[in-house]
């Protein structure tokens, strides 16, 4: 193992990293708000098949990342649509919009595979910072992207926890019967929160194709999409602890990819299963600690709401 | 409808209810209801269950939406569409199952709702203290909410509509959840807040408890207003029962004219733990002999849930043995103990004792499935014929009976559970609560197929909060404090004041050597 594939492995942590916080963080907000979202694998293709094609069209990578927020929003509120305004069934629901999601990235791009990106996004020059040892080539020599995927997070983190909206928001995922009579449109917390979470799984998506494999190809979020939503789970719906366990599950996928670099003979496949591996620790531990304490799952997560259902 | 009441012109009204009507699938939950509330006043809203008051307050908290009918606050037409429209007219509700998220902060249930757009918490909870002990509520408001008991919830959303300057304040039952000292408390609280120019509508069918609190009462019975604005000053407790009731209301039987047999049900040195790992209850022992109604009597919370759920077969014991019919069930299946003849009536009813969004039908063959099948088959006529005895023999007054059961009201709720727990003809029946938030004649019902139970050979355990009832209906009256049975009392003999006293104490007590 050498200085560079260290590095490399890093640099690739942190990608792979901002990549499932983007989905992720869009996850938790939907959770937190009570809506469970299992689509979104099928978000994350259509915001990368979107912002492939907007990009060999239009040729502007900042215009193909609004366009693919946009499609994971509009197909989210799908989700939004049958899971809040009409009571169905969540999980039902989500699944079915992922294998919408796939199957419509699939028949959109058909005419797209294998053509050359018309628009990537370009690392961010950070001038003197990415000059830095270690530091520099890890942290400083990202798609900008990544870094609005931080500032996303910690937007949320204070939103969530400092902001009326993010307590009427936390309340909507936790009781909606007590959100409604104090004041607040459940359903319009729900739906935005929905949309807002299909937004962001579209930007991971949208990172995929314009910087990390600029490409489109069939299948190209890999299960990606499931990582994410395991990742709330591991993070206790905390938008901080969601991101260092990001970090963790970025780590793994990149241990993943670059393994040949370092000549280790390990199976890759073994290597895969280590964030669903991880996820069920932390479910064993959630619901062993849960005895003790309330869980940290939003206690309406799941449940829909009607207003004069007795 | 009835007479315009005895309204005085010098206050003015500050709600102002005409002609309100609602429906349901199936039931017609307000039939023109008429409610006028003085300002500054504490007005009861009473009524049998499935009266229409909860209906009534929700529509004028904005929860449902009336299908006809005018709305008036202070003067002024309102349709509200949301609660928010009711909130920002100043009509505030406490519903009887509370509205908190448990795991926010006191200060976070406080807000919600009218929280400034950012938050700074050590700011919010300084402004929810200071309100608190302007109105004599002391809360803690950086606590966790699920730390609190149920008297200290209450406070919580009384304060949570003060905080939202409500004029009109609805408290829907709120004393089903407090203890006798916390029930004279809330009086003082709603005086003060009345005197302050604010109104309150107090929704109860405890008429004792109203008498002491209230100035004026209105009574809704099947939906209708059957006597507008009484004041209290002047009404009796028997006038209002028989408004209510609509007839002579019901006095409870007082039979115990039976000599109670062998020994049906006989816990050993029977000890368990609570949901949270401690002791619920330790080394209980006692027999329960046919013919006799066993009353177990304590404040809620010391272990009598526990001690139901454990007999019943729903909670593992510690240690000790249940003998029931002389064999020894410690370790026999909830389905087992079903079989050879123990009737369990939890106390959470809707949880425990029938599944919500089944069925009249399907809940009425819970226990009893394997009877109405072939093969794997349920058959759906043999179970619906099944259903209309049950409903029949025990009077349940429902709809559809393919519907799901959650829409029928308390009492009928009860009735079918109760119903369906002693088709069996069993020697054993534990009975949890079992008239807990029942109108009157729900509870006079209930308490009459116990009796009936015990006068054809039953041994019965009871447990219940209202020592009346108990006093009233039991045998023989053991008192639980601290998981531990405190002593035995003969209801015949014993006062109120001395079981009470054993309730309260650590000490055992005792009426018999």
């Amino acid at each position: 193992m050498n200085e560079a594939s260290l590095i490399g492995l890093l640099f690739a942590t942190v990608s792979f990293g901002a990549l499932l916080y983007l989905a992720a963080l869009g996850e938790l907000l939907a959770e937190k708000a009570g809506v469970l979202n299992l689509g979104v694998e099928g978000m994350m293709a259509i915001g990368a098949v979107t912002a492939f094609i907007a990009g060999v069209e239009f040729r502007n990578p900042w215009l193909a990342l609004v366009i693919a927020m946009l499609s994971g929003a509009l197909l989210a509120s799908v989700h939004g649509f049958f899971t809040v305004g009409l009571g169905a069934e969540q999980v039902v629901s989500g699944l079915s919009l992922t294998i919408l999601g796939l199957g419509l990235a699939a028949y959109l791009g058909k005419d797209y595979v294998g053509l050359p990106p018309g628009a990537e996004l370009v690392p961010v020059e950070w001038g003197s910072l990415s000059e830095l040892p270690w530091v520099g080539p890890i942290l400083f020599s990202h798609a900008p992207i990544v870094y609005l995927a931080l500032a996303f997070g910690i937007a949320a983190s204070l939103i969530l926890s400092r902001t009326r909206l993010g307590l009427a928001l936390r309340a909507a995922g936790e009781s909606a019967s007590s959100t409604d009579s104090a004041g607040h449109s459940v359903l319009g917390l729900r739906l935005s929160a929905v949309a807002v979470g299909g937004a962001l799984a579209g930007a991971s998506g949208a990172y995929l194709t314009l910087s990390i494999t600029p490409q489109w190809a069939e299948g190209l979020t890999a299960g990606r999409g499931w990582i994410a939503v395991a990742l709330v789970i591991f993070g206790a719906w905390r938008p901080s602890r969601v991101g260092w366990g990001a970090l963790l599950f970025g780590g793994t996928l990149a241990l993943k990819t670059r393994l040949q670099t370092f000549g280790v003979d390990f199976s890759p496949i073994i290597l895969s299963m280590l964030p669903y591996v991880l996820t069920l620790l932390i479910l064993l531990i959630i619901s062993i600690q849960a005895r003790k304490r309330p869980s940290p799952a939003p206690a309406a997560l799941g449940l829909a709401y009607r207003r004069e259902e007795r | 409808m009835n007479q315009p009441s005895s309204i005085s012109d010098k206050e003015p009204l500050s709600v102002e209810l005409t002609e309100v009507w609602k429906r349901f699938p199936g039931v017609v939950a307000n039939a023109g209801v008429e409610l006028a509330v003085q300002r500054g006043s504490i007005h009861a809203l009473l009524g049998e269950n499935g009266a229409g008051k909860s209906t009534l307050m929700n529509i004028l908290a904005g929860v449902y939406r009336p299908d006809s009918g005018e709305l008036r606050i202070h003067g002024r037409s309102h349709q509200f569409r949301n609660p928010a429209d009711a909130l920002s007219a100043g009509v505030g509700m406490v519903h009887q199952e509370f509205r908190l998220i448990p795991s926010f902060s006191v200060a976070e249930n406080i807000v919600l709702g009218s929280a400034p757009p950012v938050i700074k918490t050590g700011q919010l909870e300084s402004d929810v203290a200071e309100m608190a002990h302007k109105f004599g509520l002391e809360v803690d408001p950086a606590q966790p909410l699920w730390q609190l008991s149920m008297g200290e919830r209450q406070k919580v959303e009384i304060l949570k509509v003060l905080w939202r300057d409500a004029q009109v304040l609805i408290l829907d039952e709120p004393t089903t959840v407090l203890t006798p000292s916390e029930v004279d408390e809330l009086g003082q609280i709603l005086r003060r807040m009345a005197n302050d120019g604010r109104s309150i509508i107090f929704i109860s069918h405890k008429l004792h408890e109203i008498s002491g609190i209230c100035d004026q009462a209105t009574v809704l019975r099947q939906g209708k207003t059957v006597a507008n604005s009484l004041p209290m000053a002047t009404t009796s407790q028997d006038e209002l029962a028989r408004l209510m009731v609509g007839a002579s209301p019901a006095i409870p039987n007082r039979q115990k004219t039976t000599t109670p047999g062998q020994a049906l049900l006989e816990l050993k040195n029977l000890s368990a733990q609570s949901d949270r790992g401690v002791n619920a209850f330790s080394e209980i022992n006692f027999q329960i002999h046919s013919g006799e109604i066993v009353g177990i009597a304590g404040v809620a919370g010391n272990g009598q849930r526990e001690l139901a759920d454990t007999i019943a077969g729903l909670r593992p014991s510690n240690s000790g043995t249940i003998i029931m019919n002389g064999t020894d069930i410690t370790t026999e299946s909830p389905h087992r103990r079903f079989q050879s003849g123990l009737a369990y009536i939890p106390e959470d009813r809707l949880g425990v004792g029938l599944a919500p969004q089944l069925s009249i039908t399907d809940n009425a063959i819970l226990r009893v499935y394997r009877q109405q099948r072939r093969g794997p088959f349920i058959l759906g006529e043999r179970a619906l014929s099944y259903c209309k005895d049950l409903i029949t023999r025990f009077g349940v007054r429902a709809g559809n009976l393919s519907g799901p059961i959650a829409a029928l009201s308390g009492g009928n709720l009860q009735r079918l559970l109760v119903g369906r727990e002693l088709d069996g003809q069993p020697s054993v029946v534990v009975a949890s609560q079992p008239t807990r938030g029942l109108d009157v004649n729900g509870v006079k019902a209930i308490q009459d197929l116990l009796i009936e139970q015990r006068d054809s050979g039953a041994a019965v355990m009871m447990i219940s909060e209202d020592l009346d009832e108990l006093l009233a209906i039991s045998d023989r009256l053991l008192v639980i404090e601290g998981g531990v049975l405190r002593g035995e009392f003969d209801p015949r003999t014993a006062s109120r004041q001395e079981v009470g006293m054993a309730m309260l104490s650590d000490t055992k007590v005792s009426s018999k050597p």
